[in-house]
């Protein structure tokens, strides 16, 4: 048997990236998982994730029900409308998770986002801070002569414009929750 | 209560190897005999024995090692276990409570080493919680896809006095995957098969895994429909060899027949089979004019690789009990005439022989071996076990099952090493029966220790080893894409295997020449205990047909002649 001539340079080595004709169109979607608050099943949910190579654009999570022990994650995440089947299949049969929700497919919701901001500023520019914040309805939480401390609730696209707003007025430090959502109605 | 717990499960059987994190365990064995303890002689071979044991009774195997070294050697065997979901418990010592996170010795993060590769784990802190879990663990390994589970115990836990819970007394799991199928979308496939010019069932682990029941109602779908059918490497038995609808197995190395049939069917029922990447070939080529219907009990195996026309999530068994019921009172309807011509046209294909080979001159061809070996053991009570390479794919091809569980090989993780202890297991499981492990001379070596415990538990397993001194599944690689650069390819330096069987207690039989074969097996066969067969064969042969990474069904190679013109440049570089 002869020989293959393999092309010099070729990176198309393997098979594994002949990928199906699936649409390749970026979705991103806010998924609800209700799981077991057990140890070790975060780290279940964001192995997965790196595991498989999917994406994580947000993830929060809390004990929701203290007496059944169970805790809400919400992950928003972004990928082509198989890949985000996929992730839903995947997460399904993860032991501890009990549910999974696509609250961007499964009718209106409601998505919310806390954030604080410090902004370190002076003269005209506290003024200005206190204004916009104003607009914003952001919440003084601490504040000395020379900063702000700004506590902020909205989605995650408000909480991105107030960043861009505070950045040239002394933007020092932010931290943001991650998206907490629901579906709207009963 | 460990003990207690296994007892109450109804393990008669645990593959392990004790150390200081599970001498509590141990003791308790110690003190019991009801349950057998296998003493493997390194923790991955008592991972593939559980493996061997799990896959021939249909029951989850039992492991047991120590924490660290134990516990890491155990990976590559939980890893394989979950490739092919096999459903197995692992338990494994961990250092005491108040010493994990001390880098203390022995101590490894077992839960987080093991967490991609098990189906679920935990860490037990709390003796009271201990039964439950175990139980748990036994219904979440058995249950929807099997798989492996594991059990980290640290050895304060061991120690303490806790309460024991009997599994009817402990609190039941969420985890209940659902088992019966859609009706709608089984209504759907069944509208199908009724006016399907070219169906096709195409098989897999899932079948068997799903019971024999399961295989039973596959036979009598497909006998009673009329559809030809292939099944993956992993499902090979759930409908018998021998009955005529069999196209043999497909995929890489599959029959020619099969892979076309996939490639030119109208309708292709995929049953408990995932669409792996060596039984698909070119993804954008495959199949590319039938409704496809896939049947799983796993949700994220639908839609996975290939679309599906018709999903349907549930028990392989519980679905084709389902699919049965109501082809029946449909009226039992094919598309005779359509389904006759079909056939026509897979006997064309068959005409082609694609397995067919001459065995002449004074060299043993793998293929004669195998054919010989199936020819005199075919109507014995006999379990195949084999290891990986191309030897495999030639007991795939040569060799004929009839029944469900009969055949043990690794599919998904395709790990060298595996087959000898799994022949391990599956003769603890039926001693009286005809055990083989189909082997290549080096996946052999890999965990050739296990010899010892073959003596020490006079296993009458049959080591079969088809030696050609290479690793002969790169070697062929490498010839067909690199340039015949045959890049440490070679088994050097191999041991005599004759003499390495009679070190330790057992018998070893070598043969070389194509006119002893017969008698040599024969004496294999009758001698009682375990055997080494080291039989030399032909060290430069390629395993055919074979479909070109890159390449759809319907470009397969046949044979030595065929390479040149077959395999077009641009697949020649996918792997
Ligand atoms: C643990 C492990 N390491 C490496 C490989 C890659 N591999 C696949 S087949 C093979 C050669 C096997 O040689 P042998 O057991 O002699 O079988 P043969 O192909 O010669 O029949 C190798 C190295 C593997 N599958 N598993
Ligand atoms: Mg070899």
């Amino acid at each position: 048997m002869s020989a293959l001539n393999i092309e010099k340079g070729s990176t198309k080595h393997s098979a594994y990236n002949l990928r199906p004709q699936f649409s390749d169109v970026q979705e991103t979607h806010t998924l609800a998982v209700t799981v077991d608050n057990e140890p070790g099943v975060l780290a279940r949910v964001i192995g997965l994730f790196s595991g498989r190579g999917y994406n994580i654009d947000s993830l929060t999570v809390a004990e929701v029900d203290h007496t059944g022990h169970t805790s809400r994650i919400t992950i928003v995440t972004t990928g082509t409308p198989q890949v985000i089947e996929q992730i839903k299949a995947q997460l399904g049969r993860i032991v501890p998770v009990h549910d999974v929700h696509d609250l961007s497919v499964e009718g209106p919701s409601v998505e919310r986002e806390l954030a604080l901001f410090k902004v370190v500023c002076q003269g005209d520019k506290r003024v200005e801070a206190l204004r916009l914040a104003d607009i914003f309805r952001a919440n003084v939480v601490d504040s000395t002569l020379a900063s702000f401390v700004f506590e902020i609730t909205g989605t995650p696209d408000k909480i991105d414009a107030f960043a861009n707003l505070m950045r040239p007025l002394g933007l020092a430090e932010v931290a943001r929750t991650g998206v907490a959502a629901l579906s709207r109605g009963e | 209560m460990v003990v207690q717990a296994l007892m109450d499960q109804g393990v008669d059987v645990v593959f392990g190897y004790p150390g200081g994190a599970v001498l509590p365990i141990y003791d308790e064995i110690f003190q019991q005999n009801s349950i057998r303890h296998v003493l493997v002689r390194h923790e991955q071979g008592a991972v593939h024995a559980a493996e061997g044991y799990a896959r021939s009774t249909g029951k989850p195997g039992v492991v047991l090692v120590t924490s660290g070294p134990g516990a890491t050697n155990a990976v590559t065997g939980i890893t394989d276990a979950l490739m092919d979901s096999i459903p197995l418990v692992v338990l494994t010592g961990q250092v005491p409570t108040f010493m994990i996170g001390t880098d203390a010795f022995q101590e490894a993060d077992t839960v987080g080493i093991t967490r991609p590769c098990t189906k679920h784990n935990w860490l037990v802190k709390d003796t009271d919680a201990l039964a439950g879990t175990l139980h748990e663990a036994f219904h979440v390994a058995t249950s929807g896809r099997p798989g492996p589970v594991l059990i980290d115990i640290p050895k304060d836990v061991q120690f303490a006095t806790g309460t024991y819970i009997a599994p009817q007394k402990a609190r039941t799991s969420h985890y209940q995957p659902r088992v019966k199928g859609d009706m709608e979308a089984i209504t759907q496939l069944v509208a199908a098969i009724e006016t399907a010019k070219k169906p096709i069932f195409y098989t897999g682990g899932g079948v068997i895994n799903s019971g024999p029941a399961a295989a039973q109602l596959l036979r009598e779908l497909v006998d009673a429909t009329g559809a030809p059918i292939t099944s993956t490497l992993m499902g090979l038995g759930a409908y018998p060899a021998s009955g005529k609808a069999w196209m043999g197995m497909l995929g890489m190395h599959g029959l020619y027949e099969a892979n076309m049939a996939m490639h030119d069917c109208d309708l292709l029922i995929a049953i408990g089979a995932r669409f792996d990447d060596r039984i698909t070939g070119r993804l954008d080529a495959f199949s590319p004019d039938s409704i496809k219907a896939h049947i799983d009990i796993d949700p994220s195996s639908i839609n996975k690789v290939i679309k599906t026309d018709i999903p349907i999530v549930g028990d392989v068994g519980h679905v084709l009990e389902d699919i049965l019921k109501v082809w029946k009172a449909r009226g039992r309807k094919t598309d005779k005439a359509g389904l006759a011509e079909w056939w026509d046209r897979i006997e064309d294909w068959r005409k082609v022989d694609c397995l067919k080979f001459s065995q002449t001159g004074n060299v043993i061809r793998p293929q004669h071996a195998l054919s010989r070996l199936e020819a005199l053991t075919r109507e014995r009570d006999r379990y195949v076990c084999t290891e990986v390479g191309q030897h495999q794919m030639w007991a795939a091809q040569f060799m004929g099952f009839e029944a469900p569980n009969r055949w043990m090989t690794s599919g998904g993780l395709g790990t060298m090493g595996y087959g000898f202890p799994a022949s391990i297991g599956v003769q603890m499981a039926h001693p009286e029966a005809l055990v083989i492990n189909v082997a290549g001379e080096a996946s052999w070596l890999m965990n050739m220790q296990e010899l010892g415990t073959a003596a020490q538990y006079r296993l009458p397993v049959k080591q079969f080893i088809l030696n050609n001194e290479r690793l002969g599944m790169v070697r062929q690689w490498q010839e067909l894409l690199h340039g015949e650069r045959y890049s440490h390819s070679w088994s050097e330096s191999l041991p005599d295997f004759v003499k390495l069987a009679e070190a330790f207690g057992a018998k070893g039989i070598k043969c070389s020449d194509p006119a002893d074969l017969d008698d040599a097996i024969m004496e294999m066969l009758d001698h009682d205990g375990p055997v080494v067969f080291d039989c030399l064969v032909e060290k430069h042969e390629n395993c055919f047909p074979m479909i070109p990474s890159g390449e759809p069904h319907n470009n397969m190679l046949l044979g030595e002649a065929s390479t040149h013109d077959a395999i077009r440049e641009g697949g020649a570089v996918l792997v």
